[in-house]
């Protein structure tokens, strides 16, 4: 383990624009694609996922040594599950709108290619601190992008932000933007810009 | 000791505690969740039926039917779920009828997947600014028999009919087809359920 060392404040951030879950690795879409089609459901999903994925690489790095190499894709998706029905039936029991609002996707977070990604490329080599700071770190990338796309999608699908109507009546709704093809069309401009600058910023 | 040996002991350790944790947490969440379920029901049924009292529950041939009851004992109105498939996916509702199952006295949709901002209007249509719930109100007091229509684009004439969303014809026809086929099947059930009873 002679690499080169990364600053603790490196490891956080990288999740939330150099190494961002979604704009960057281009994982967990689907979630990202089928429940920002409000800001408060976009919230709500990176959330639960970000409680998940920092759970399970605190455990998962904690016990890095002890999981034997064969069986670790099996241990780290039981670790993955169970934190996932917990956060399930927590916003079932205690926010049961928004708990119907994302539907089958809260489950789903079990296939999140952003928690199983981190483990294996990640809590799985390093200690618990470093851990911590990277799951936190993808965790606040991922509602970053969340936050801004379903804000998009509500504003111009809705006309409201945070369910606050912020457009008047004059304002026809973009009926398409709160339906799937809004969501590709929004993540793909979001994607886009988001490459443009990097390359502007390392040409520069 | 084997590499077998220790994949197999971690496996379980892992599994047992994964169980152990989740079998406390549901113990600790599911009252809770039954208590919303519970509440929404209720609701549903408060919404439906003309006002009640309270309301007995009985099962036939797998359907629960809610009878509202004054506080002497008279019905004033039969509630129960009708489900069926909509313009994408299954839509549920809560459907009161008078004691005779001769009018419609209110309808509730539970659940449903329909497209947004069009279909699922029939929960509610936030461009009808006065009145967003007009779809699923202006079934009270529709006559089921012999069935109910669809008419667009105009105010009803009959009392077996009912006007469509515009821009989601198919999810207001799912849902009168969905009432057509459930309400006359309930109506039998119920007959059958009091013919046992007396």
């Amino acid at each position: 383990m002679a690499k080169k060392e990364v600053s603790l404040t490196r490891e956080y951030l990288k999740g939330l624009w150099d190494e961002n879950p979604v704009l960057i690795s281009l994982l967990g879409l689907c979630p990202t694609l089928a429940v920002t089609n409000s800001a408060v459901n976009g919230i709500a999903m990176a959330l639960a996922t970000t409680f998940v994925l920092v759970s399970s690489s605190l455990l998962i790095s904690s016990m890095r040594n002890f999981i034997p190499h064969q069986v670790r894709i099996a241990g780290y998706i039981l670790i993955i599950a169970t934190f996932v029905t917990v956060a399930d039936r927590f916003m079932a029991a205690f926010s049961p709108e928004i708990s119907k609002a994302l539907g089958p996707y809260v489950p789903l977070i079990v296939v999140n290619c952003i928690i199983l990604g981190r483990q294996e490329a990640f809590s799985s080599k390093h200690g618990i601190g470093r851990s911590l700071l990277d799951s936190l770190g993808m965790g606040t990338g991922f509602l970053l992008v969340l936050f801004v796309l379903g804000s998009i999608r509500e504003i111009l699908g809705s006309g409201s932000i945070l369910n606050f109507q912020i457009l008047g009546d004059w304002f026809n709704p973009w009926m398409v933007m709160i339906l799937p093809p809004g969501a590709f069309l929004t993540l793909g401009l979001l994607i886009g810009l988001s490459n443009w600058w990097n390359d502007r910023r390392a040409n520069a | 000791m084997s590499t077998s040996a220790k994949m197999i002991i971690v496996l379980t350790l892992i599994a047992t505690l994964s169980g152990g944790i989740l079998a406390s947490w549901d113990s600790f969440t599911a009252p809770r969740i039954e208590q919303h379920r519970l509440e929404a029901l209720k609701e549903a049924i408060s919404e439906v039926l003309p006002e009640y009292d309270h309301y007995d529950e009985k099962t036939v041939d797998g359907r629960t039917f809610y009878t509202g009851k004054t506080a002497k004992g008279q019905t004033v109105g039969i509630a129960f779920q009708a489900k069926g498939s909509g313009f994408q996916g299954e839509i549920s509702m809560m459907v009161g009828v008078t004691p005779d199952f001769s009018k419609i006295t209110g309808l509730s949709i539970l659940a449903q997947v329909e497209t947004p901002g069009l279909g699922s209007k029939i929960v509610s249509d936030p461009t009808n600014k006065q009145n967003p719930d007009w779809f699923t109100e202006q079934f009270q007091g529709v006559t089921p028999e012999p069935e109910i229509t669809v008419v667009k684009n105009q105010k009803p004439s009959k009392s077996t009919q009912i006007q469509a969303i515009t821009g989601a014809t198919i999810s207001s026809k799912s849902v009168v087809k969905i009432l057509n086929n459930t309400i006359e099947q309930a109506k039998a059930e119920y007959a059958k359920e009091v013919k046992q009873v007396s």
